[in-house]
């Protein structure tokens, strides 16, 4: 099998499996009050943890570049409006113009 | 399907989701076109988008084997990047009807922002506003991979364009989207200095899994008093 192939399929094993595995264990059924609990800010965890990392980091670096500007501007832009596609064109368009100067 | 509770809770999805698609034909475009400077087949990119649908994961995969890294270790990449599936699939799970292979098949369905547009806040979900929101979504990043991959000459560097900016932003505006409270927003900042100390020391995608620990905030009393009201207020807890 060619490395291409073994790559794509394995990257789908893992990814249906993670996604599975959390239905399966827990599914259908009433859950105390303390997980839910618990459940309800794992989004602003993750999330949060998500754009961080890649706006503040490069590799195993911490480091600041055009891009954390254009996400910072972004995030502005989706405050301000609410709008996602706004926020993301902004993004990017602030950060390829550092990027041009 | 068409005219129920479900039905309009997917049409629900599909519009709320229509933003986010956008966003991720923009971002799909840019995988298509970093995946063959890695090395992949344009139909490799394109089947890797069909089968694996989970942006960070795939392009964790292929910045390893870019930087000459093992299929192995791009496996491995993908599958750290994508274990945040397993906190956000257990938050899921209680919310699905059926035996454990339907619940399981239903979880596929499973991307950041579906999740977080599905979610009630009272930690059930919406499961058929996320279907929708998926698979608005789905149809997009096929479009944007198949684009980048056969278009991506013509495009030029994606980060001269500012491409590889998309990603976080949109992360971002999920983010503000989240953070109603005072106490989420205590929960995104911990989560966040949480993952960039780890950033340094740990492999790719375990800052943002350890990062889930910011949740445990929710173990306090207030937070437990927040949940109950926002159940009662829904008139229908769980």
């Amino acid at each position: 099998m060619s490395p291409s192939v073994v790559l794509v399929a394995g990257c789908a094993l893992v990814t249906a499996l993670l996604k599975a595995a959390g239905p399966i264990a827990l599914g259908g059924r009433e859950i105390p009050l303390w997980v839910t609990s618990v459940i309800v800010l794992l989004a602003p965890a993750l999330l949060a943890a998500l754009v961080f990392t890649q706006a503040f980091a490069d590799g195993s670096e911490l480091a600041v570049g055009a891009e954390t500007a254009g996400v910072v501007a972004g995030g502005l832009v989706a405050w301000r409006s609410g709008s996602i596609v706004a926020c993301v064109i902004v993004a990017a368009a602030l950060t390829a113009a550092l990027r041009a100067l | 399907m068409s005219t129920g509770p479900a039905g309009q809770a997917f049409r629900r999805g599909l519009r709320a989701g229509t933003p986010f698609a956008i966003a991720g034909f923009l971002l799909s475009v840019s995988f298509g076109v970093v995946a063959q400077d890695a090395g992949l087949s344009a139909l490799a990119a394109i089947v890797m988008s069909l089968i694996v649908f989970a942006g960070s994961a795939q392009f964790a995969a292929i910045a390893i084997v870019g930087q000459g890294g093992t299929v192995g270790a791009a496996i491995g990449a993908a599958a750290l990047m994508n274990s945040r599936f397993l906190p956000m699939g257990a938050a899921f799970g209680p919310s699905l009807p059926g035996g454990p292979l339907k619940r399981a098949a239903q979880g596929q369905a499973v991307v950041d922002a579906s999740w977080a547009l599905a979610a009630r806040g009272d930690g059930s979900f919406d499961r058929w506003l996320l279907f929708g929101a998926s698979a608005a979504q789905y149809v997009t990043w096929q479009a944007g991979t198949i684009a980048g991959a056969l278009g991506g000459d013509l495009l030029g560097d994606p980060e001269a364009l500012g491409l590889d900016a998309i990603y976080p932003a949109f992360f971002l505006a999920l983010l503000l989207g989240e953070a109603h409270s005072r106490r989420a927003v205590v929960v995104a900042l911990l989560g966040a200095a949480i993952a960039l100390a780890l950033v340094p020391v740990a492999p790719a995608g375990v800052p943002v899994l350890a990062a889930s620990l910011a949740a445990l905030v929710g173990l306090t009393g207030s937070a437990q008093a927040a949940v109950l009201e926002a159940q009662e207020a829904e008139g229908a807890p769980r």
